[in-house]
């Protein structure tokens, strides 16, 4: 397997492009859970299936735009997406979280109707579907190195504010942080991030890289930063197990991921479960 | 003496209702004011107005002599609301980690923590007697320790003045009084200027140095002893709306005759 990764380069893109993935999604999925926003991941990454299936017939239809990678309408759309959920969150003030379904179900519908528009399913869109080793091309991994870096400093240079804002809103904007731009910034980033994820995971999917290894790390961390490194940690694992099992037995790697993140979840409550319950038998 | 807070002809209305009308009250340096009025009557969207979070409509507010639109310096003013006790406890947050939010935005975007910041997070801490819960989430601790994390965090930028929102809902009654030694300890010992807000007055009479009475008007306004004169004193243990009523009557007489005493 290390041989094959050094002799073909789309092994080293995937591997690459989920090593950072696996880093970045649990990261700004710690700041979604701890929000109670995890649905979120789920609306944006259903408008960028529509982002997709649009640069799809585009390029089924329109010659001149064969070779435009469809990650760039697939980001266009969850940046706009994201925009339209906080626009509604306003506008629906007693009802926030009917921001998502609204989107969510305008992305699938509209994604429905560009793929039936360029004759139904092919092998390309399976793969943004369910993710893909072989699908991550040089440009995916330029543009993933590119949010990471972007995501990474935002969070380390606004470490303290996010919290804040995460643990408490109200004080936030009590003790004069800007609380809105903050958000905003945020979400942008989060639908830069899901849209840059799908390639490895696939669109089904990336959320649960978001939620998954963050529901597992809360269960047992003291402490913020410990959510964040163990939520990093399992994102990690569950990625390059995934891809390395996905390779050897064929399998499409964005089930593979979560399915490794689902045990990692598992395990970690099993365990606690049985370490309270020796505290309380020692007890 | 210098006023912290000084609130003019302040009136705020919700839809078309008035929640607060024509309301007048200073805080001197160093008081220790007790807020008192019943549910309803308008004390949340009075402190939210002071903080900063409700937009003036119509009076005047100052804050440490700059009226509030060009306040800046928010960090002198320490907050501890009453969502304290139904924050989501199950954030997975340390005592130190929630102590030290309080910082924020005194040590500046793009910036880390610097050692003197940690031992001042490390003092607060110790000052609301909590050293020893210092690396446990802030889940696993009772209501009372709770309250006191947020304190902690509310000192921790070393304001010159302290509101709490109903800060004992949710303490049992053998810590309350711990707490309030612990508030006065605060205001005596450290010269912060306190404001408590609560729907109890009863409890806080002999503790605070002034009280005011809000129901959408101020009804009262001036320190303890005066209130006590008042004649006030036969009406503890009635409901706080009757003490309110009373009030009424006399509204116009305190009020301008307070406040005459407070400006001088």
């Amino acid at each position: 397997m290390i041989e094959a990764i050094f002799k073909y380069e789309f092994l080293q893109n995937a591997f690459l492009t989920g090593a950072i993935i696996g880093i970045i999604a649990p990261l700004l999925g710690v700041y979604i859970v701890v929000r109670r926003l995890s649905l979120i991941a789920d609306a944006l990454s259903h408008v960028t299936l529509a982002g997709i299936a649009a640069s799809l017939l585009l390029e089924k239809r329109l010659l001149f735009t064969t070779g435009l990678n469809p990650i760039y309408l697939g980001m266009t759309f969850s940046v706009i997406g994201s925009l339209f959920i906080e626009k509604l969150r306003t506008v629906y003030k007693h009802y926030q979280e009917l921001a998502i379904p609204i989107i969510l179900s305008s992305g699938i519908g509209l994604g429905v109707i560009f793929i039936s528009l360029a004759d139904g399913f092919n092998t390309d869109l399976y793969s943004y579907l369910f993710g893909s080793v072989s699908a991550v091309s040089r440009t995916d991994l330029v543009i993933i190195i590119i949010i990471s870096v972007i995501v990474v400093a935002f969070i380390t240079l606004l470490y303290k504010e996010l919290f804040l804002l995460s643990f408490d809103e109200e004080h936030a904007k009590a003790s004069g942080i800007a609380v809105k731009s903050l958000h905003f910034f945020f979400i942008v980033l989060v639908a830069l991030v899901i849209a840059a994820s799908m390639r490895i995971v696939g669109i089904l999917l990336v959320s649960s890289l978001m939620t998954l290894p963050v529901a597992a790390s809360i269960r047992i961390a003291k402490g913020f930063k410990q959510t964040i490194l163990l939520s990093m940690v399992f994102g990690e694992v569950s990625v390059l197990g995934g891809l390395t099992i996905s390779y050897y037995l064929d399998l499409a790697p964005g089930g593979t991921i979560v399915v490794i993140a689902v045990l990692i979840l598992i395990l970690v409550i099993l365990l606690k479960k049985m370490y309270q319950w020796k505290h309380e038998v020692r007890e | 003496m210098e006023n912290i807070i000084n609130v003019n002809k302040l009136t705020y209305k919700y839809e078309k209702e008035n929640v607060l009308e024509d309301i007048h009250f200073s805080v001197p340096r160093g008081a220790f004011l007790g807020l008192v009025g019943p549910n309803g009557s308008g004390k949340s969207t009075l402190l939210k107005i002071i903080l900063g979070l409700l937009k003036l409509q119509k009076g005047e507010v100052e804050l440490f002599g700059t009226a509030i639109e060009q306040f800046k310096d928010w960090h002198r003013i320490g907050f501890v609301s009453q969502k304290a006790n139904s924050f989501n406890s199950g954030f997975p947050a340390t005592v130190y980690e929630v102590v030290s939010s309080g910082l924020t935005k005194k040590v500046g975007l793009f910036k880390r923590h610097k050692e003197e910041d940690k031992e001042k997070i490390r003092a607060a801490i110790d000052s609301v007697g909590l050293t020893e819960k210092i690396g446990s989430n802030i889940g696993e601790l009772s209501g009372g320790q709770q309250q006191r994390v947020f304190i902690a965090r509310a000192l921790v930028s070393d304001p010159d003045l302290l509101i709490l929102d109903e800060p004992t809902v949710g303490v049992d009654a053998k810590n309350v009084q711990s707490f309030y030694e612990m508030l006065t300890e605060l205001n005596q010992d450290r010269g912060i200027t306190l404001i408590l807000v609560t729907h109890d007055i009863g409890t806080i009479t002999d503790k605070v140095t002034h009280v005011a009475c809000l129901n959408k008007h101020m009804h009262f306004h001036g320190d303890t002893e005066e209130f006590e004169k008042q004649n006030m004193s036969d009406l503890y243990g009635h409901d706080v709306q009757v003490l309110m009523h009373e009030h009424d009557q006399h509204h116009h007489h305190h009020h301008v005759h307070h406040h005459g005493g407070e400006n001088r």
